[in-house]
């Protein structure tokens, strides 16, 4: 009984990492050609994006915990990154870096001051906590205040690229997010991943086997804290500015939005959400203030008419996971 | 000869100067099925709460194998070897049975931060996964979700799941609610077979499963222990059949 069904246990998982290993490779290949035919800062933009959606995705889609405060990692990264590459005259990789450290010790205070809570308190102390470093961040001296952080240099990666050069940079933006993407990936179908998603399914009963659910969740907050990082870091050195805009608040709801639009809890789908979202606000920026109405309607449709997010109707249209 | 394995001390839980738990001095035997009954709002499930430490007491104390494990939080309890169900069915929804199972199976494998590691590495766990699916019936449904079954089933995967710990003591919140008549007496027969070396306390209101599953049984009411015995006493004491059965049938 058990020796005949053993097989079919691993084959149930191949069928469905398939999907998973096609998706990717489109999207590479995307990737790959796209610079051809869109402008390469819009694709580093949303490249950046979409890693700061994948990096939200992770909390809420596979630990269902809503960060309504992530602008705060996105954005005191990218102020430590564009400060340590122009006043400590960092090298790019080292200032990413430091912008990472810096998501991760504010995700790891953070963290361990809302995991306790639950729902809506969780959402509203991360808020809070994002706020308060956005006034610091508006009094601190050397963020610039309303300025910013300007002309931040790009740099030579690894002392052998020079970063100045779009397609150069555009090439290492891309192995960033990819290499961001795929751990993520990883983390979300490690042993790991498999009790976060316990957790969000049903914490009671977690906890009924014997699991300390905060470990769990703080770890997965740091995580999530960390690659929002990257992605804010790397966005300062694309843009050469760290500014109020990444720190603040409407930041943290654009995250959220992205990450709805594309598909909660599915792998591509922050991608997707990403660029939709980038494009969108893009394309309709001669609209001017109706860009937000216009967010706001989709946000509603999204709610409404397509749960699952444009990815995860697809997905589930073709009966495969994405 | 026989050894208490579990013992509270005038346990008490008040809810805002309601008292739901009064007192309880209960004392469970190594090896036996412990039946814990009485009406709705008794504080059946409270207590469960309580042993299991999902709830703090707000008196008394809470002993396992000798050891005062009132100051506990609920995962260390677990830890310890008593693992409970839920009177609402706990399964997680969106996992596959054999899913649902392995997070048990994996706890035991302890280091379970490694999220640098692939998920492979639990294919070890499918063997033992897919006995214990086996041993409740559902090997039908290996790769199903847990959201799509019926009730009766949930139940069962949630015990699967449960005696995947291989917990010393299982405190089961009616176990056999809301199943029709051929999931109680697999559920029952499935209880018989696993209490080999074990310890049960169970919650059930089906009472021709308490008479022939449990040797003895506790009466709550009103959060305070009424009486307690074998079948044959609990059952012929009046005040119990007025508090639980109600004189009118049983
Ligand atoms: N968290 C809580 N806050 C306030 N009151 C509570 C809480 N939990 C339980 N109670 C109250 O305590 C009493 C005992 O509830 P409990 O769930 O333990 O009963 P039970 O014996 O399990 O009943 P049933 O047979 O219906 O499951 C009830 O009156 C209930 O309303
Ligand atoms: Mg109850």
């Amino acid at each position: 009984m058990a020796v005949t069904s053993a097989p079919i246990a691993a084959a149930g998982r191949q069928g469905q990492s398939w999907s998973h290993v096609i998706a990717f490779v489109v999207m590479v290949g995307f990737f790959a050609i796209a610079p051809l035919f869109i402008y390469p800062l819009f694709l580093m933009k949303a490249l950046c994006f979409a890693l700061f959606a994948c990096a939200f995705n992770l909390l809420l889609g596979y630990v269902g915990l809503l960060s309504f405060g992530h602008a705060l990692y996105f954005g005191w990264a990218s102020y430590l990154s564009a400060y340590a590459a122009k006043a400590w005259g960092f090298p790019p990789e080292f200032a990413i870096l430091t912008g990472a450290a810096t998501a991760a010790v504010l995700g790891l205070i953070a963290g361990s001051i809302a995991i306790r809570r639950q729902g809506i308190y969780f959402a509203m102390i991360t808020l809070a906590l994002a706020q308060m470093m956005y006034f610091f961040a508006v009094q601190a001296p050397f963020t610039g205040g309303e300025d910013g952080i300007q002309s931040v240099p790009r740099g030579w990666l690894f002392g052998l690229f020079d970063l100045r050069d779009q397609m150069t940079m555009y090439i290492a933006v891309l192995t960033i997010f990819l290499a961001c993407f795929l751990l993520i990936y990883r983390i979300i179908n490690s042993p790991f991943g498999e009790v976060l998603k316990a957790i969000r399914e049903n914490e009671q009963r977690a906890i009924s086997l014997g699991y300390k659910t905060d470990r769990y969740k703080l770890m997965a907050f740091v995580l999530s804290a960390t690659f929002a990082g990257v992605a804010g870091a790397t966005k300062a050195i694309v843009f050469q500015l760290a500014s109020l805009t990444d720190v603040d608040w409407p930041m943290s709801g654009e995250v959220v939005l992205m990450a709805l639009v594309g598909g909660l809890g599915t792998v591509f789908g922050p991608v997707a959400g990403a660029f939709i979202v980038v494009a969108m606000q893009n394309y309709l920026a001669q609209v001017g203030q109706w860009v937000l109405v216009i967010q706001g309607i989709i946000f509603v449709l999204c709610v409404l008419l397509f749960r699952r997010g444009v990815v995860g109707e697809l997905a589930h249209y073709l009966r495969i996971r994405l | 000869m026989s050894e208490t394995i579990l013992a509270t001390e005038n346990l008490t839980k008040e809810f805002a100067g309601f008292v739901a738990v009064a007192n309880v001095n209960l004392r469970v035997e190594r090896g036996t099925i412990h039946a814990l009954i009485g009406p709705n709002g008794a504080g059946k499930t409270t207590c469960f709460n309580l042993l299991t430490k999902f709830l703090q007491p707000t008196q008394g104390r809470i002993v396992f194998k000798g050891r005062d494990i009132t100051a506990l939080a609920p995962a260390d309890v677990a830890q310890l070897g008593i693992v409970r169900s839920f009177q609402i069915s706990a399964v997680f929804p969106h996992l596959t049975v054999l899913e649902n199972v392995r997070i048990a199976l994996q706890r035991r494998r302890g280091a379970s931060f490694d999220f640098w590691r692939s998920k492979r590495v639990l294919d070890q766990f499918n063997e033992r996964a897919l006995k214990l699916v086996a041993d409740v019936g559902l090997s039908d449904v290996v790769h199903v979700a847990a959201v799509e079954l019926p009730y009766g089933r949930k139940r069962a995967l949630e015990i699967a799941t449960t005696l995947a710990l291989d917990p010393e003591m299982l405190l089961l919140d009616e176990p056999t609610a809301g199943m029709g008549h051929e999931d109680v007496a697999r559920i029952a027969a499935l209880i018989k077979s696993v209490s080999a070396n074990r310890t049960i306390l169970m919650v059930e209101h089906n009472l021709s499963v308490v008479e022939n599953l449990c040797q003895r049984i506790t009466v709550l009411t009103r959060g305070r222990v009424l009486t307690e015995g074998d079948y044959q006493t609990v059952s012929n004491n009046p005040e119990v059949r007025e508090a639980y059965m109600g004189t009118g049938h049983a």
